[in-house]
């Protein structure tokens, strides 16, 4: 069997995201390093894979994928549908609240740590300026989504319940980046978050696919994406 | 059996989305209108079934959910899992096609489409400006975008039928990727821009064919292309 193979680089947080469910997964995989810099991803063997030009891609035997979450789900419901809320143990119900969890990832999480990320570390490299209102604004969304988080997690374990799944791996690879700016003491007013961020950076996958991720993406060391 | 409930205004195209999975699913249930101008959304009975203060809301039973794509991969999930790939003749790699056109959706065609019906129809009556330099950035987002799935919709179907794919996930059968893009396409159509589609015959094709869907023109219906604003019903 082939093993599973990425494209991308290993310093994008929807690569990581990706890289995380292979670990858990305990699949064999292969990364294929892609400069961004270089622009392999707009080159057409990549657009042949995804006609939109982003990364990460997963091939395994004849399928291609693309969108993390997407690859995420596939990976899981393929090899370990326990990290669905599906499999053994699970139910629908379970994995509703598995895909609810993933849903405020993506569309509530995602989008206010994003421009800190551009603002405090990217955009130091990139000689962009960094607009302090929009990081004040995101931060704000980022504390109110806390205080949510912070509930939840008072009712369970994990965010879609008491056993972990794909919505709580999911946010390593963006909070990884968060952790590293002057923000990260905003979780400090959140002990039940801040020990669910800490029981994430525990897990074996973590630390591996972390161990691929400088908190500067590289710039500081010369080894640009 | 109770009917399941959804709260949230008629005209919202996530509420929509919800709507159209119960038709499609032929599933009793029953709208808790809520109103968008009187903040119901921010309300503490509201915030208790949605801490994030948005709709729609499901209930079902015990269970109550929020995030229109998850609501509606558990209406789907259990009454019509063919609509995810899953179920008779599904499987792991149709589905993943359906997850990976569902992550689209979002990621690439609501983020171009989304601004341009806001800018061109919202704004205006809800006493913002329309910035024109948005909307032209955003058209040009939108043509790249539909250029991709024209190439998709014009290439082979898989599972080995012959012809091009109908439907945006492949595997010959309709499925919520192709659902979930309906109630944003419906109020594109309305703006000035909707001759962008003209370049783009296949996608034309499929917006046609599926919003003759019953299920599509029963949820539509309730769906004033102004939003309700005016007729003064808005949300």
């Amino acid at each position: 069997m082939a093993p599973i193979k990425v494209y991308g680089w290993v310093v994008s947080p929807w690569m990581a995201r990706v890289l995380v469910c292979l670990e858990e997964a305990g699949v064999e995989y292969e990364v294929v390093p892609m400069s961004r810099s270089g622009g392999d991803h707009r080159r057409p063997e990549h657009l042949a894979r995804n006609p939109f030009g982003e990364i990460p891609v997963l091939e395994d035997g004849d399928l291609t994928l693309y969108q993390s979450r997407a690859i995420a789900r596939y990976i899981f419901r393929k090899y370990k549908p326990e990290f669905l809320g599906l499999g053994e143990g699970g139910s629908l119900e379970e994995s509703a609240m598995v895909d609810v969890w993933l849903e405020v990832e993506a569309h509530q999480h995602e989008p206010a740590v994003k421009p800190v990320l551009l603002h405090c570390i990217i955009n130091k490299f990139t000689g962009q300026d960094r607009d302090q209102g929009v990081v004040d604004e995101s931060v704000g969304k980022l504390e109110k989504l806390f205080e949510v988080y912070e509930a939840r997690l008072a009712g369970s374990k994990y965010l879609a319940g008491d056993r972990l799944s794909v919505a709580d791996l999911s946010h390593f690879s963006s909070m990884r980046y968060f952790m590293a700016t002057e923000y990260a003491g905003v979780v400090d007013a959140y002990p039940r978050v801040k020990a669910w961020w800490e029981a994430l950076l525990a897990r074996p996958s973590v630390k591996k696919v972390m161990a691929g991720m400088p908190p500067d993406f590289g710039f500081g060391s010369g080894n640009i994406p | 059996m109770a009917p399941m409930k959804v709260y949230g205004w008629l005209v919202s195209p996530w509420m929509a989305k919800v709507l159209l999975c119960l038709e499609e699913a032929g599933v009793d249930y029953q709208v808790v209108p809520l109103s968008l101008s009187d903040g119901d959304h921010r309300r503490p009975e509201h915030l208790a079934r949605n801490p994030f203060g948005q709709i729609p809301v499901l209930e079902d039973g015990d269970l109550t959910l929020y995030q229109s794509h998850a609501i509606a991969r558990y209406i789907l999930g259990k009454h019509k899992p063919e609509l995810l790939g899953l179920g008779e003749g599904g499987g792991v790699e149709e589905s993943a096609m359906v997850d990976m056109w569902l992550e689209v959706e979002p990621h690439q065609y609501e983020a171009a489409m989304k601004p341009i019906v806001w800018h061109c129809i919202v704004h205006q009556h809800v006493g913002l400006d329309r910035d024109q330099a948005v909307v032209d950035e955003c058209v040009r987002k939108l043509k790249r975008v539909l250029e991709v799935y024209e190439a998709r919709l014009s290439s082979a179907a898989g599972s080995g039928s012959p012809g091009p794919s109908r439907y945006i996930a492949g595997g010959g059968r309709v499925s919520l990727a192709d659902l979930s893009h309906l109630p944003l396409m419906h109020y594109f159509a309305a703006t000035e821009y909707a001759g962008v589609l003209d370049a783009y015959p296949r996608v034309r094709a499929w917006w046609e064919a599926l919003r003759a869907r019953p299920s599509v023109k029963k949820v539509m219906a309730a769906m004033p292309t102004d939003f309700g604003f005016g007729s003064g019903s808005s949300p």
